[in-house]
């Protein structure tokens, strides 16, 4: 597997007024659920938070310690630590409304 | 069970030894080596301690490090547990030998968006297996993913994959699930683990729980298909294998000496075989203890380890009862010769009871063990069942060459004098000890029912118990039969009186002879007197006779010279 490639962080500009979201995704190296997830956040990011963001993506394989840290299981993986409460979930992110949800973006369809 | 399998050329199925006493024996060595194996069982039976045993001894006696994963329990948790059997988890980690990981899952925290994997389970394995080298891994209980995660098609597909990648990786894995209704696991993990499956269980029969293993599969050995009982206590978990009912135990030509001279001497003079099994039976209050309690004295006199397993009294008691009739256990105890076990029979059940005797005769390694009473063992169970215990504990004595003595309770009811565990005829040597019921007393006979291998006395004998200690009488046979107790004292002291009395007799003729000998000796020194007299008289007439003669010869001479010379 490829690695080192992944990790990235992204920052959107801020709004104002509105708390910033910050989110993790773990990943475990450019397997294909990995590239779907990133390439899924990343879009609904930009559509819906634009500037209001801070994505950080982890590729497990660098730090394996990390997934007992994280208590990682399924991957992939975010979190959203901010704003609170906190949010996991877990899959390739291609339920853009179950995401959407969880991100408390917009109310359950 | 086993056919030299050992020297086979081919290949076997290498194993890791679990380190659990008597189940390396029951799986021939161990659990294969890895390959993942499956231990199922309800909730408590044992699954997570039979596990965490499995890599405690791996790290301590085998030089394997193992990784334990826990799903269920918080790793402080789990040192916690296993604290109480002196397994101490905190410092093996240090030390390297072990590593927990504590995965946690909870369905409500996490939302499902799509594809996704357990390739964070794979990662934290691997990074656990390799950053201590481990040879060992226990999932417990991996079926908890199944409660956090929603898409069964994606866990299955991964267990798969994880089962696959273990075996790959070459660790000897264990994984424990809970058991469902009708599959041996609530999600069918034996599906995905197909070396080797092992089913715990408890059973509970009148009131007494049995904790029972068994080996349902195990691809590519031999191993024994029965259900073997095991126990957990403060030394963890020990299997019992002993059901090996092979009949070719040496045996061996020693005698060894019942403690009663008597008895030795009607068992042919010089008591029982050694690692021979003997039973003591009669009815109530007629000394199958005393005779027992003898019995060990004598070995522990003879410097042998003796174990004495008591299900009706204290050990204090024992001491107390054996010392009234003059034997002192109390100091073979405090020297270590003699060791105590009392349980009541109802303590556990059947398989524990053998079980915890076999585990305890490991660990003394007796010459002599005595068992008192086994009657009770009844209770917890059937008479077949006992039976089957007692075939296999003297099968399994007699294979370690310790002598074991039964007592057991017969019923006065019982015309056949069978004891009620019907193992008179497994044992080598039985006595009986009866009542014996007339002129208004009870009094005790002992029989020897039978003895292998030696002559032995057909006779009665009366038992008796005194201060002194245990006694064999001869029994009197009087007009009336057979006696005993006070009837056999009056007839001795009649005896006696009888032997005084002829004795006094003999005497008196004696003096009387003498007596008459001092008389005719006197008779005949006055006879003797009369005739010295008688004669003295003859021999003076004699002497005047030829005095007169010669006197009248020489006076006819003289008067002839006169006549001559006139």
């Amino acid at each position: 597997m490829s690695q080192g490639s992944l990790s990235d962080t992204y920052a959107g500009h801020n709004h104002e007024g509105d708390e910033s979201f910050v989110l993790r995704l773990y990943v475990a190296g450019a397997s294909p659920n990995s590239i779907r997830a990133i390439s899924n956040i990343r879009e609904i990011c930009e559509k819906h938070l634009e500037g209001n963001y801070k994505l950080q993506i982890i590729d497990v394989h660098q730090d394996k310690a990390l997934a007992s840290r994280e208590q990682l299981l399924a991957l992939p993986m975010l979190i959203k630590s901010s704003p609170y409460p906190e949010k996991k979930m877990i899959g390739d992110m291609s339920d853009t409304a179950k995401v959407l949800h969880s991100l408390g973006i917009i109310d359950p369809v | 069970m086993s056919y030299n399998s050992d020297n086979s050329v081919i290949q076997k199925l290498p194993k890791a030894p679990t380190g659990i006493d008597g189940l390396d024996q029951i799986t021939h060595g161990g659990f294969p080596k890895g390959r993942p194996t499956l231990i199922c069982g309800e909730a408590g039976s044992g699954k997570t301690l039979m596990a965490i045993e499995f890599l405690v001894h791996g790290a301590q006696k085998f030089n394997e490090p193992g990784v334990f994963v826990a799903f269920e329990e918080k790793s402080e948790e789990l040192a916690q547990n296993v604290a109480s059997l002196g397994f101490d988890l905190k410092q093996l980690e240090v030390d390297k030998l072990i590593k927990i990981d504590h995965v946690h899952v909870e369905r409500s925290e996490i939302e499902e968006t799509g594809e996704y994997n357990l390739d964070g389970l794979f990662i934290r394995l691997g990074y656990a297996i390799d950053s201590i080298g481990a040879k060992r891994v226990v999932l417990d209980t991996i079926e908890s993913l199944f409660f956090g995660l929603n898409n069964l098609a994606v866990l299955r597909a991964e267990l798969r994959r994880l089962f696959h990648w273990l075996k790959e990786k070459g660790v000897t894995a264990v994984i424990t699930g809970e058991k469902g209704e009708a599959s041996l696991t609530r999600q069918g993990l034996e599906e995905y683990v197909s070396d080797c499956v092992i089913l715990l269980d408890h059973r509970i029969s009148n009131k007494v729980s049995t904790r029972i293993l068994r080996i349902v599969k195990y691809r590519g050995t031999v191993h024994g298909t029965n259900e073997y009982p095991f126990l957990i206590d403060e030394e963890g978990i020990s299997v019992l294998p002993v059901t090996s009912l092979k009949l070719n135990n040496e045996v061996s030509e020693k005698r060894i000496s019942s403690g009663i001279p008597t008895l030795d001497k009607m068992l042919g003079g010089e008591g029982f075989y050694e690692s021979s099994s003997i039973l003591v039976s009669g009815t109530a209050g007629t000394g199958k203890t005393s005779i027992a309690g003898n019995f060990v004295n004598q070995s522990c006199k003879d410097g042998m380890r003796c174990v004495y397993f008591a299900f009706e009294e204290s050990p204090q008691q024992i001491i107390r009862n054996m010392r009234s009739i003059g034997i002192n256990l109390q100091g073979y105890v405090d020297s270590g010769l003699l060791h105590f076990s009392a349980a009541r029979p109802t303590l556990y059940g059947l398989e524990l009871h053998l079980l915890s005797m076999t585990k305890f005769i490991e660990k003394v390694k007796p010459e002599v063990v005595v068992l008192d009473p086994i009657t009770n063992l009844i209770t917890v169970g059937s008479t077949s069942e006992v039976k089957s215990l007692l075939t296999r504990l003297i099968d399994y004595l007699q294979s370690k060459g310790i002598t074991v003595m039964f007592t057991a309770l017969a019923l006065k009811d019982n015309k056949s004098e069978q004891s009620d565990e019907g193992v008179s005829s497994l044992v080598d040597a039985w006595l009986l000890v009866r009542d014996i019921e007339a002129n208004g007393e009870r009094n005790r006979g002992l029989y020897i029912m039978k003895s292998r291998g030696m002559k032995h006395s057909n006779q009665v004998r009366e038992f008796v118990i005194s201060d002194q200690g245990l006694k064999l009488v001869d029994v009197f046979l009087g007009p009336e039969g057979v006696l005993t107790g006070s009837a056999r004292e009056e007839q001795q002291l009649l005896e006696k009186t009888g032997m005084a009395l002829r004795d006094h007799a003999v005497s008196r003729k004696d003096r009387e002879i003498e007596r008459k000998r001092l008389v005719l000796e006197s008779k005949i020194a006055t006879l003797k007197e009369e005739f010295e007299s008688i004669q003295e008289e003859l021999n003076r007439t004699y002497i005047e006779e030829e005095l007169k003669k010669s006197i009248i010869q020489e006076n006819r001479h003289e008067l002839t010279q006169k006549r001559d010379t006139q």
